[in-house]
């Protein structure tokens, strides 16, 4: 059929004629100022970027205003970094306590991870737009005020064990489970249907809550 | 050709009916349309007519998928709640009004995974830490005393409470089919409604866990039983109607059975975890220890 368009009417390509050229396309490793290829850059560089990253991240959910560089580039290196720290923490110090009814390091871990992995799927499942990782970000981001009680319980803990010292613990316990749980609700509330944020706030609460448990009933050996 | 103007000749039309069924555009709606009927129910305000008209507008907008078990979407169909949902049916577990059937009232087909799951986790953590907390004050002016958070709790209340959570529904679910080949009876229940209205039924339990924090036998015994009658009505009034058409020896014998395993895990729980001789308390610490330890137990 003749072609219909005035303009292309003498245009007429038959298949026989190779296209042959070249094709260039500009390679961004040959460009030292690039970023995309961090692979030749010195090591001290790749962990100090890493490091500022984290404590950005830190000073963020320390101070929760509604900001998303938590959300945007979520990484999990602090919250493995918070996790560690706690687990280790908690575990008194002595390798043969006798009686070992406190938690093991495993437990612990395996606490956190596996609690945060429930909540994230608790939030996906009730139709939450948060992606998976986000979310473990956010979670174990907010760990932090705890860890930072569980730092304050051991030094009061240096002196003596008495109500005194049991009742500041709580004190101190009881405002950083309050700010772990408002930090992480200020980030993943918003992810959420708003006739559903009570149902994903709430598993939150217990997960906080059974870690200041763990850190209020610390008692270390002597 | 002559055919072809008899089809253009216009034709006279009796009445409207056969105009109607000519023209496939124009239905005649007879049924309430779903929209409508929603705006007039939400204009009454009240919650119950809301989820009834909720229902309905799901079920005949053709909206519920089943979507195959291992697929994602059919998990998320089972966490389809909302926040007031959650909690009226958690109110209407703990105070079971006669003649309002759980499933029927609240669940209407549309069980959740959320409230059980949820609950039973609850309850294993409160199991724990009341446990902690009351044998840490059954113990308190002792000076030999020294407070161990006791974890084995944890994982031994978990299994207790979510292999009844999921176990007990699965041969209930089983036997009421069974026997539903044999005697159709007007209700049946899916596994999932079953699974719900367990897990709904221990609820109950969490504030009496609470109270069990207080080292007095009177109040303990009087919150078992008190829980005990609470959940235990919203089963047997839930069950009932779908096993009374039966045998009447079945039947008793169903609801004896649901009755008997749910004192028996109250009770359980009870005794493994809030025992408040100090021997027996003592004796949970001591059992799990590897032989490796017990002389240094024993020197206590």
């Amino acid at each position: 059929t003749a072609c219909k368009f005035a303009g292309l009417s003498d245009i007429s390509i038959s298949e026989d004629i190779p296209v042959e050229g070249d094709i260039s396309v500009p390679v961004g490793s040959q460009n030292p100022d690039d970023d995309f290829s961090t692979l030749d850059e010195p090591v001290k560089d790749t962990i100090l970027r890493d490091l500022r990253a984290v404590g950005q991240k830190f000073v963020h959910v320390l101070y929760p205003k509604k900001s998303s560089a938590l959300l945007k580039d979520w990484d999990l290196w602090g919250p493995l970094l918070l996790c560690v720290t706690l687990a280790l923490m908690l575990q008194g110090g002595s390798a043969d306590s006798g009686e070992d009814g406190r938690p093991q390091f495993a437990e612990v871990f395996v606490i956190i991870w596996f609690g945060s992995v429930i909540i994230t799927l608790n939030s996906k499942l009730l139709g939450g737009t948060i992606s998976f990782f986000q979310s473990l970000c956010v979670l174990g981001y907010c760990i932090l005020p705890l860890t930072v009680a569980m730092i304050v319980c051991r030094i009061i803990l240096l002196g003596a064990l008495s109500s005194v010292s049991f009742v500041v613990r709580l004190i101190v316990v009881t405002a950083s489970f309050c700010w772990s749980t408002f930090a992480s609700t200020a980030f993943l509330a918003d992810s959420q249907p708003a006739n559903r944020k009570a149902l994903v706030v709430y598993p939150v609460f217990l997960f906080y809550f059974v870690i200041s448990w763990m850190i209020l009933t610390f008692s270390p050996s002597p | 050709m002559a055919n072809t103007d008899i089809h253009l000749q216009f034709q006279e039309f009796e009445d409207g009916q056969g105009f109607t069924e000519n023209n496939q555009g124009a239905t005649t709606v007879t049924i309430d349309d779903p929209f409508k009927s929603r705006k007039q129910r939400k204009a009454t305000g009240t919650a119950f007519e809301e989820e009834d008209s909720d229902d309905k507008t799901e079920l005949l907008s053709g909206q519920k998928k089943s979507a195959p078990f291992w697929t994602f979407e059919y998990y998320q169909t089972l966490f389809d709640v909302d926040s007031h949902q959650v909690k009226n049916r958690i109110v209407g577990s703990i105070l079971p009004w006669p003649g309002k059937n759980f499933a029927e009232v609240y669940l209407r087909s549309k069980p959740d995974l959320y409230g059980p799951f949820w609950i039973c986790a609850t309850l294993i953590f409160a199991i724990a830490i009341s446990g902690n907390i009351s044998s840490f004050l059954a113990n308190y002016g002792q000076p030999k005393y020294k407070y161990v958070p006791d974890f084995r709790k944890v994982t031994m209340a978990a299994t207790a409470i979510y292999s009844y959570a999921w176990l007990v529904p699965l041969a209930l679910w089983g036997f009421l089919t069974w026997r539903n080949r044999k005697i159709t009876s007007l209700v049946s229940y899916s596994f999932m409604q079953i699974v719900c209205v367990y897990g709904y039924s221990l609820s109950i339990y969490i504030p009496a866990v609470i109270l069990w924090i207080i080292p007095s036998e009177g109040l303990r015994w009087c919150s078992i039983v008190v829980a005990l009658c609470l959940s235990g009505s919203v089963l047997v009034m839930t069950f009932w109607p779908a096993i009374r058409d039966d045998k009447p020896r079945i039947s008793i014998a169903i609801i004896s059975t649901i009755v008997m395993l749910h004192v028996l895990l109250a009770v359980g729980c009870k005794t493994c975890f809030f025992s408040t001789y100090e021997m027996d308390s003592s004796k949970v610490h001591n059992e799990p220890l590897t032989a490796t330890n017990t002389s240094s137990t024993k020197a206590n």
